[in-house]
């Protein structure tokens, strides 16, 4: 029995679709995370608060 | 600059942020032509045009399995080495690699039906997967759930390396049980069984799915050395704070 192209076509473009969101919530993820990171670090660095390999030796 | 160097976090930054460009531009190039030349591949004689799906199926089952590859290296660093940028290359690969997983048995399931007749069934290499997918959901909940970081990366380390046990079992169950899936076609002895109008779009899609991985690994990693420095400057900070209240 072979399966006409109408009904081919719907699981080949749920797998591109499911594919392509699972790729993007991936690429979001790493792209806001870093935003976010670097904006904490930006938050810390203006309140004075560094590193301890930062700070100058006594 | 020598390879050692690169273990140090600060030095290992300055080459993500020269890297991370060029590799983001070899991966979009890589997908514009792979997936030009998979739209316009012949259809399959037996499959129909339902063999479209192996090429994101197929880069998606080896990347699962490479991203664990990935985790249990990095799990030596880390228990052996107790090298903090190891336990950050695990830590980065394993949603990565569970994503990978996920999109291997989906789409497989989505391949199952109109080849098999049905989405899911027991078979070797399809549960070996869905252990897979499993443990990479043990390794994420013990980095995520650890209320001491270090305790839960030697436990997602310990786990990382007890379960790579399934690698081989995931390459040969098509070899060593009788599976509905299909036995290997293209690393195999006597060369690959495909055509090469469906084998080149499948090579230059699981390119552009390698970079894709190695690019987000390279992110995810600069993201997590990231998220340790601002912990450890908030725990410095709260140190200050109770040293000068004291």
């Amino acid at each position: 029995m072979t399966m006409s192209f109408a009904q081919e076509a719907g699981f080949i473009v749920a797998a591109y679709a499911v594919t392509a969101f699972v790729v993007a919530a991936l690429i979001a993820w790493v792209v806001l995370d870093y935003s976010a990171q670097r904006r904490i670090l930006g938050d810390l660095e203006e309140r004075g608060v560094t590193r301890r390999s930062r700070r100058s030796g006594p | 600059m020598a390879v050692i160097d690169l273990a140090n976090p600060t030095r290992f930054l300055k080459l993500v942020n020269r890297v991370l460009p060029w590799l983001i531009a070899v991966t979009v190039l890589l997908f514009v032509v792979g997936l030009y030349r998979a739209v316009n591949a012949p259809d399959d004689y037996q499959q129909g045009a339902t063999v479209k799906i192996m090429y994101l199926h197929v880069p998606a089952a080896w990347l699962g399995m490479m991203g664990w590859v990935v985790m249990s290296v990095a799990a030596l660093g880390t228990l052996v080495w107790r090298h903090p940028l190891a336990d950050v290359a695990g830590k980065a690969a394993a949603p990565i690699g569970a994503a990978f997983t996920f999109i291997c048995l989906v789409t497989g399931s989505l391949w199952g039906r109109p080849t098999w007749g049905t989405y899911w069934v027991w078979d070797a290499r399809l549960t070996s997967m869905l252990v897979l997918m499993l443990l990479y959901l043990g390794v994420l909940a013990l980095y995520w759930t650890a209320e001491d970081p270090g305790r839960g990366s030697r436990a997602a380390a310990v786990l990382a390396l007890v379960g790579a046990v399934n690698l081989p079992i995931i390459k040969f169950s098509v070899d060593w049980w009788n599976t509905l899936h299909q036995g290997s076609s293209i690393f195999r002895i006597g060369g690959s069984t495909i055509a090469p109008s469906i084998l080149w779009p499948l090579i230059i899609m699981a390119l552009a799915f390698t970079c894709l991985f190695f690019t987000l690994h390279l992110a995810a990693m600069r993201n997590e050395i990231l998220r340790r420095r601002v912990r450890s400057m908030r725990m410095m900070q709260a140190q200050e704070l109770a040293e000068a209240g004291a």
